[in-house]
């Protein structure tokens, strides 16, 4: 079995170009989103959200609807869910274990029906080299201006809210539309992401280079930055790697993205 | 005459029979501070809730410089109760302070020599040079508290509410940051309403109190209130009031937990 060949690699660059700018723009808005989960203590609610969303997406492929909008829908769903009836920690994490196995079951009995090319089916849960074509990038791209767009403008009262939500709140900030708009940003970050690393795999984008950034650096600006350079540096790597073996993305994007973790940790450590 | 920070007029707050308090009239005048003293669930931090829009009275209302309230606001300084943070959030004491200052703001930041300066000098005022760069998650009960009281008032507010903001210290970190606020509220002119179950750590600072028990309370300097009279018809039951080396210790209030004969008020 071989895991990497690079004997062809300049014709197959081209191929996968609309995969390199999706996972790019995901490595962005999964960075950023990443260090508000972190401090909003989300991590299930990621997992959650992005099984409703692999079932969404599998939904829309058995209808021959389009799959992002599909998926958008599931996790949209999922976020208002777990937005409205999981406010404490506790409760979210038992409303997430709810909804992830009927999220989970509906997607694979849609897939199950579905009688189209299997890889399409398997490129849902773990993501697939070639699997972005122009109109999926569109909407992609759109998406994560509009995440990024968004986070821009409530990035300082968010912060606040999710660090202090009393004091917060005091000051005049809107905390419950803040949750709101963030889990609406959530949502659509995880949806995007269902697309090129499949649902399964979500978290290795939205919480693990933020995971890993939050041990190395303790200033705000500085840990959102680097999270965004983590999660690149996966997605990237991981689609040029997964080039040379023909295998799915989703391996090496998560081998290496646990492997800044792990490095990072061991940093973390030696400073101490 | 100078007009009132805080204006509570025929204010009730009840949740169905329950009746927390009613008819409360309550003028906060500047540079006042009040102790809002009563037993678990006499409403201390309700009404604090209910300051901040976060409570709806039944009945009365409640005017901030002369405003009907909002859900919070600017003029608001706010200090909670301790709590420990994570020690993964990345966020720096001086960050903490920043917040306090700009972080209800939306749109972006760009880097300010005013308000970098000015958390370098809160920074001063609360003894905070050594904390400043350490994360959050990192300090001690004492100095995150020590940081709440400068996160209060670098905004320069008119109106400090604090809940509780001295439980879970120990007796001289609470004189520390009890001594603190009281010196920042006067430097930087704010009123404050202290909710608290122990009077004691600021008694020396206190014009007011305000006492809620049973549905009902009383408001007066503390020698008008903290006496026995005034507190067994209160609570309607015989309660003693023992003064002991400046401490006050309220005897017999026959609350519903363990702690009765201790309670500290």
């Amino acid at each position: 079995m071989i895991l990497f060949d690079f004997s062809n690699y300049d014709q197959l660059i081209p191929l996968v170009a609309n995969s390199l700018i999706a996972g790019a723009l995901l490595a962005i808005i999964g960075g950023l989103i990443g260090t508000f989960v972190m401090t909003r203590d989300m991590s299930f609610a990621v997992h959650g959200i992005s099984e409703l969303s692999f079932a969404g997406a599998a939904v829309a492929l058995l209808l021959g609807a389009n799959v992002v909008f599909g998926s958008i829908i599931g996790s949209l769903l999922a976020a208002a869910v777990i937005g409205a009836l999981g406010a404490k920690a506790k409760e979210r994490n038992s409303i997430v274990a709810v909804l992830m196995p009927a999220g989970l079951g509906l997607g694979i009995l849609a897939l199950a029906l579905y009688e189209g090319r299997a890889a399409n089916k398997f490129g849902l849960l773990t993501g697939q080299i070639v699997a972005v074509d122009d109109p999926q990038l569109f909407w992609l791209a759109s998406i994560c201006i509009f995440i990024l767009a968004v986070l821009i403008v409530v990035w300082r009262p968010l912060n606040f809210a999710s660090l202090d939500a009393d004091v917060a709140a005091a000051r005049g900030v809107p905390t419950r539309a803040l949750s709101v708009v963030f889990m609406i940003l959530l949502g659509l970050a995880v949806a995007a992401s269902v697309q090129v690393v499949g649902a399964l795999l979500v978290l290795s984008l939205l919480v693990t280079p933020a995971a890993a950034a939050v041990r190395v650096s303790r200033s705000p600006i500085l840990t959102p930055l680097l999270s965004v350079a983590f999660a690149m540096v996966s997605v990237i790597g991981g689609i040029l790697l997964a080039l040379g073996a023909g295998l799915p993305i989703s391996p090496y994007v998560t081998t290496i993205s646990f492997l800044i973790y792990v490095i990072c940790r061991v940093v973390e450590r030696v400073r101490k | 005459m100078t007009a009132p920070v805080l204006a509570i007029k025929n204010a009730k707050l009840a949740y169905g029979e329950n009746v927390l308090w009613a008819n409360l009239n309550l003028e906060v005048m500047p540079h006042e501070f009040i102790a809002i003293i009563g037993a678990n669930g006499s409403g201390k931090t309700s009404l604090l809730r209910a300051i901040l829009g976060q409570e709806k009275l039944n009945d009365g209302s409640i005017e901030l410089n002369q405003k009907p309230i909002h859900h919070g606001s600017r003029s608001i300084g706010y200090i909670p109760q301790h709590r420990t943070v994570d020690a993964a959030t990345p966020v720096r004491a001086k960050d903490l302070l920043r917040m306090g200052l700009d972080g209800h703001r939306f749109g972006p930041s760009f880097g300010s020599k005013k308000a970098a300066a000015r958390v370098k000098y809160i920074l001063g005022c609360i003894d905070g040079f050594k904390i400043a760069d350490k994360k959050v998650g990192d300090l001690s009960g004492g100095e995150l508290q020590r940081l709440r009281v400068g996160q209060a008032v670098i905004g320069e507010p008119d109106l400090i509410l604090a809940d509780e903001p001295l439980s879970a210290l120990d007796l001289a970190q609470q004189k520390t940051i009890a001594d603190l606020l009281d010196q920042e509220r006067q430097e930087h002119n704010a009123a404050v309403l202290f909710v608290t179950h122990d009077v004691n750590p600021i008694l020396s600072m206190v014009d007011r109190v305000l006492y809620l028990a049973n549905g009902k309370f009383k408001i007066g300097t503390p020698d008008e209130v903290l006496r026995s009279d005034v507190l067994s018809e209160l609570y309607g039951t015989p309660v003693d009031v023992l003064r002991n080396q400046g401490r006050i210790v309220v005897v017999g209030t026959q609350e519903h937990d363990h702690h009765d004969h201790e309670e500290w008020s």
